[in-house]
């Protein structure tokens, strides 16, 4: 019951966070309160004075924006407590709520994998917390109101909260929707650009048709038992067509949120338009609690599984996987660019949860707890470094008032912290050793090379294509992020703005993404803690851990079994610690060489070496460009502008490039065509004439009556 | 004791890498009839490097400086899992193969950020070149090691080693796909000719070269050396693999003498290859790797598929 406690504490104080929002503006309302219940000769002096004080008007603002953010942080920390309470004690809890309509109350169910997430989610929303007072002062009041953002943000956080405890479909609906409107709003926050009240559009657009798939997925399953709460979906038995539908809708409408390819389109257009600390929420959280309710439908309610939609899963989350990561190599504007890497490791747990679901269905429980437990690490590993990696985008467009990465560089020297900071998520993502990206990739891995075990043939040499699509990934990602990285903070400032930042006065920003970049690399070295909790969500959920636990000891990781594969991330530290020790040392203990003689690099002997002459962002990404280039539509024209009298001189180069998504032209662009096509056809029989609309009012009801009668 | 072993395994795999590198050029030299430096030229330059001081470009950051030091403990972690002279060895349980993919990849993730460092135009065009064409290899490369793993079904690489000891001499079809699979992205890796010319500055062939021009002493001899030992490691994964045999499986002085001897002729004889080849052979263009490496990765595959259809136990 503590525990239950906990979680609703995570949602209540979420909620309250965002109602205490609203009273950003309520300040002379405050005032005239405390005159009139506080009476000059209260026995309270003091208390009056600290109240005085904190209504002043200079200090009123930024002690409230605190205030909000201390709840949503003391959200995270209770929703932290309420996932470690619940996955240590390894049994699940149910709870009704009297809400909603009289005869349907809401059903409440918190076991281990709403628990993980509750982790995941905790995690991230301290993180912001921690980040966001200082984020949000920049916003001035008049145009962005603090109130609306506080309050959607409370709202936002508190649905996912309430999705993941959400025992019944109608309750998991209102609460998915909570969700979904809220981030529509947070999207929409800065509307006066027009790019993002387009985006804001799409995003709703594309919400409201994937969760319209997912209650027609409930429907289909509800249909077929006596009631609405996962207990009754959970027992009934379908046939192989139906939980096949079933499952293509929930395939839809989960995935058109977690943004699997091609269903991807919001993505890369809402999260560059919401404010960053709410980017880091969508990206590293939301999407995870799409994954929640893929896994919980397929894994929990569906019954029985069926190895073709391990298969379609695979093959998909391969696709995102791959797309995502090309796509996001293109883009010039950071958060876009973050957007898309979302898009691969999305497409990452999909595999890995593919690859369990096949398992599982050819009787290979142990198997199919491995990928279930590689997805699952592998959305908590996102959620940490994609977290980082969009407050850092925050804090680099705080400071250099651009997110375009051609115009940064050199940031290294003035942002230093920062940077750090930065580096350590572009290494977990990744995927390099000693951070918490590659244990579950080698995770990933291993599943994938268990293979052997399978009789079909096809999914033998499928798995490990898909293997090695996911090690092109992996490769892909790594060249990704030294761009991201070395076009940023290394080399000399591309512009004014990079040339000109600091790094931030208010160093509590830095708080939120060295708690994560801590976290990240911290669990590199020790992923056994969180791999050992997992076991027992996989026991919960799929009935299966992993085989001998005796060899999971807190040194070694070996999932499949002890004399087959192992890795020891913490014996890698201390031997790259003795190696990179012993050689620092050797080589300077001369004294006169110890130290470094500065120089001018060389220019080849032209003199005046200049920061255009670097590689800039479509120079690096130019090889991949030619190698891969059927993925996107590229737009590549040299416009040369002649002088002279003949024209024969080039006075200006233009360099033009613009490297576009397949999806949008090959498969939205007919739909949205379709649709105006058939609103003409509509749009006919509304003239606009008074008569003729009685016309059809009066065929309407002749009608009516002839076919009642 | 076997941990005395294995660092001192780890030793001699470090400390041997400058003479693989010194033989390759005599044979490279003896068969373009030019006259070869001394087998031990490689250790004289990186002693006369460490002893120099080093000058760095003004705007260098921490990265510039530090990543010798990062690149080389990665390399020298690496070497420390890939069994040499004997196998069942402590740090073989570390980390597997796939780990050691992934210290690869480290040690590129820092050289190419170094590349970057400077903002020279040359810097960036080498990490540009390095990423692009190790992101086409590693896929290639992990076919072919899938290949083996699925065979000896661990990805560890001892117990990988010993599963092909014991089986005996068979001629697998698979191994040898997986065999050429490895040798061509070991080319590339290694920033061999085909794929770049170790030996060149010139802007055109320019991949790893073009990265660590801005680096001078201790820095320069560090990189070099790793760039040896890299080179040594993609030798020994070749031999110990796929022609096992001499390896020491006790830790009796006899074998693993005979295990040393073993591994040095088998490294002899992979030089002498690559040195004809290198010589007959001349550097492709940038945009050919992509086929060179396709074909790779077609190789793996068709190992992978060999392994499955022909010889797969069910």
């Amino acid at each position: 019951m503590m525990t239950m406690i906990l979680a609703y504490s995570a949602v209540i104080l979420s909620f309250a966070s965002g109602l205490l929002a609203l009273m950003s503006n309520q300040r002379g309302m405050l005032m005239t309160l405390s005159q009139r219940f506080l009476t000059p000769d209260a026995h309270f002096p003091n208390c009056r004075n600290l109240l005085g004080r904190i209504l002043e008007e200079s200090r009123y603002a930024s002690l409230h924006r605190q205030a909000v953010f201390v709840l949503l942080g003391l959200s995270g920390v209770f929703a932290v407590l309420a996932g470690l309470a619940v996955m240590m004690g390894q049994d699940s809890l149910t709870d009704q709520i009297g809400l909603g309509l009289p005869w349907l109350p809401w059903h409440v169910r918190f076991d281990g994998l709403s628990g993980f997430f509750f982790l995941i989610i905790g995690i991230g929303v301290i993180a912001v917390s921690l980040y966001g007072p200082a984020y949000v002062a920049i916003y001035q009041e008049s145009q962005h109101p603090f109130a609306v953002l506080g309050l959607f943000t409370g709202l936002f956080v508190g649905g996912m909260l309430l999705v993941l405890l959400a025992d019944d479909a109608f309750f998991f609906m209102i609460a998915w929707e909570l969700m979904s409107v809220a981030s529509y709003f947070l999207v929409a926050f800065q509307h006066e650009h027009s790019a993002n009240r387009r985006a804001a559009f799409i995003y709703l657009v594309m919400a409201q048709v994937g969760a319209l798939a997912i209650i027609l997925s409930f429907g289909v399953l509800a249909s077929f038992s006596d009631g609405f709460t996962f207990d009754a979906l959970r027992q009934t038995a379908l046939s192989p067509t139906w939980a096949s539908i079933a499952f293509v809708l929930a395939l839809l409408g989960f995935g058109m949120k977690a943004g699997i390819v091609p269903v991807h389109v919001w993505l890369p257009e809402a999260h560059p338009a919401a404010p960053s600390h709410i980017s880091a929420l969508m990206s590293g959280v939301m999407l995870k609690v799409a994954v929640y309710g893929l896994i919980r439908f397929c894994f929990d309610l569906l019954g029985e599984l069926q190895w073709q939609w391990g298969v379609v899963l695979l093959v998909l989350g391969t696709v995102s996987a791959v797309g995502g990561i090309l796509y996001a190599m293109m883009q010039p504007n950071l958060k876009r660019l973050l957007a898309y890497s979302s898009i691969e490791n999305i497409g990452i747990i999909f595999m890995v949860l593919g690859l369990a679901m096949i398992f599982m269905a050819n009787g290979h429980p142990q198997l199919a707890a491995l990928g279930f437990l590689a997805a699952l690490f592998h959305a908590f590993n996102h959620s940490l470094f994609k977290n980082l990696l969009f407050l850092g985008a925050g804090i680099l467009q705080h400071q250099t008032h651009d997110l375009n990465i051609d115009t940064m560089g050199g940031l290294i020297q003035r942002m230093p912290q920062t940077s750090f900071l930065f580096l350590v998520g572009c290494m977990s993502i990744s995927s390099l050793p000693l951070f918490n990206g590659f244990v579950s990739e080698w995770l990933a891995f291993q599943t994938a090379l268990q293979v052997d075990v399978l009789d079909n043939g096809v999914l033998r040499s499928l798995i490990p294509v898909s293997a090695a699509a996911l090690a092109l990934t992996a490769a892909l990602a790594a060249a990704c992020f030294v761009k991201v990285f070395g076009m940023i903070f290394l080399g000399l400032p591309r512009s004014r703005n990079s040339e000109k930042a600091q790094e931030v006065k208010d160093k509590s920003m830095l708080y939120g993404p060295a708690l994560l970049a801590g976290l990240c690399f911290f669990f590199g070295i020790f992923p056994n803690l969180i791999i050992n909790l997992l076991n027992g969500v996989a026991k919960q959920l799929l009935g299966q851990s992993l085989p001998n636990d005796t060899a999971l000891s807190w040194l070694w990781l070996a999932p499949v079994s002890a004399n087959k594969v192992s890795y020891s991330p913490p014996m890698v530290l201390v031997g790259v610690l003795i190696a990179g020790g012993i050689s620092f040392w050797y080589l300077r203990r001369n004294l006169e060489t110890k130290t470094m003689r500065r120089a001018a690099a060389w220019d080849c002997g032209f003199g005046g070496l200049t920061p255009r002459m670097q590689y800039s962002c479509s120079a690096f990404t130019m090889p991949f460009r030619r190698i891969f280039a059927r993925v996107w539509l590229i737009d590549e024209r040299v416009d040369k502008e002649m002088q002279g009298a003949m024209d024969m001189d080039v006075k200006a180069v233009h360099y033009h490039l613009q490297v576009q998504d397949h999806s949008w032209p090959r498969l939205y662009q007919p739909i949205t065509h379709g649709v105006n096509q058939l609103a003409k056809q509509v749009g006919r029989i509304q003239t606009g004439n008074i008569r003729v609309y009685l016309g059809y009012s009066f065929v309407t009801l002749i009608l009516m009556l002839w076919v009642i009668s | 004791m076997t941990w005395l072993l294995a660092i001192f395994q780890t030793l001699l795999f470090v400390a041997l890498a400058p003479l693989l590198a010194g033989w390759l050029k005599w044979c490279k030299c003896h068969l373009q009839n030019r006259q070869a430096p001394s087998l031990l030229q490689p250790y004289r330059d990186l002693l006369k490097l460490t002893r120099k001081q080093p000058v760095v470009a003004e705007h260098a950051s921490w990265i510039f400086t530090r990543a010798p030091y990062i690149i080389f403990s990665a390399i020298v972690l690496a070497a420390s899992i890939v069994p040499l002279i004997a196998v069942d060895l402590p740090t073989a349980a570390i980390a597997d193969v796939i780990v050691l993919v992934g210290f690869f990849a480290f040690a590129r993730f820092f050289l190419a950020l170094a590349g970057l460092d400077i903002g020279t135009a040359f810097g960036g065009m080498g990490s540009s070149r390095e990423m692009t064409i190790s992101s086409i290899a590693e896929p290639a490369m992990l076919m072919a090691i899938f290949t083996l793993t699925m065979t000896a079904s661990t990805t560890n690489l001892s117990f990988a080693i010993v599963h092909v000891l014991n089986e005996g001499l068979v001629l697998r079809p698979s191994f040898v796909f997986a065999l050429f699979a490895l040798m061509l992205v070991a080319i590339a890796e290694t920033g061999r000719i085909p794929v770049d010319n170790p030996d060149t500055h010139l802007e055109l062939t320019m991949i790893h070269e073009a990265m660590i021009l801005e680096y001078s002493g201790r820095h320069l001899a560090l990189i070099e050396w790793a760039s040896q030992v890299k080179l040594m490691l993609y030798g020994v994964l070749i031999a110990n693999i796929f022609f096992p045999w001499g390896i020491a499986q006790s830790f009796s002085v006899q074998a693993l003498a005979y295990g040393l001897l073993a591994i040095i002729g088998k490294l002899a004889l992979l030089a002498i290859l690559l040195s004809i080849s290198e010589t007959l052979l001349a550097k492709m263009r940038l945009f050919r790797v992509q086929e060179y490496l396709s074909f790779a990765y077609l190789l793996g595959l068709l190992g992978m598929l060999s392994h499955i259809i022909l010889e797969a136990s069910r």
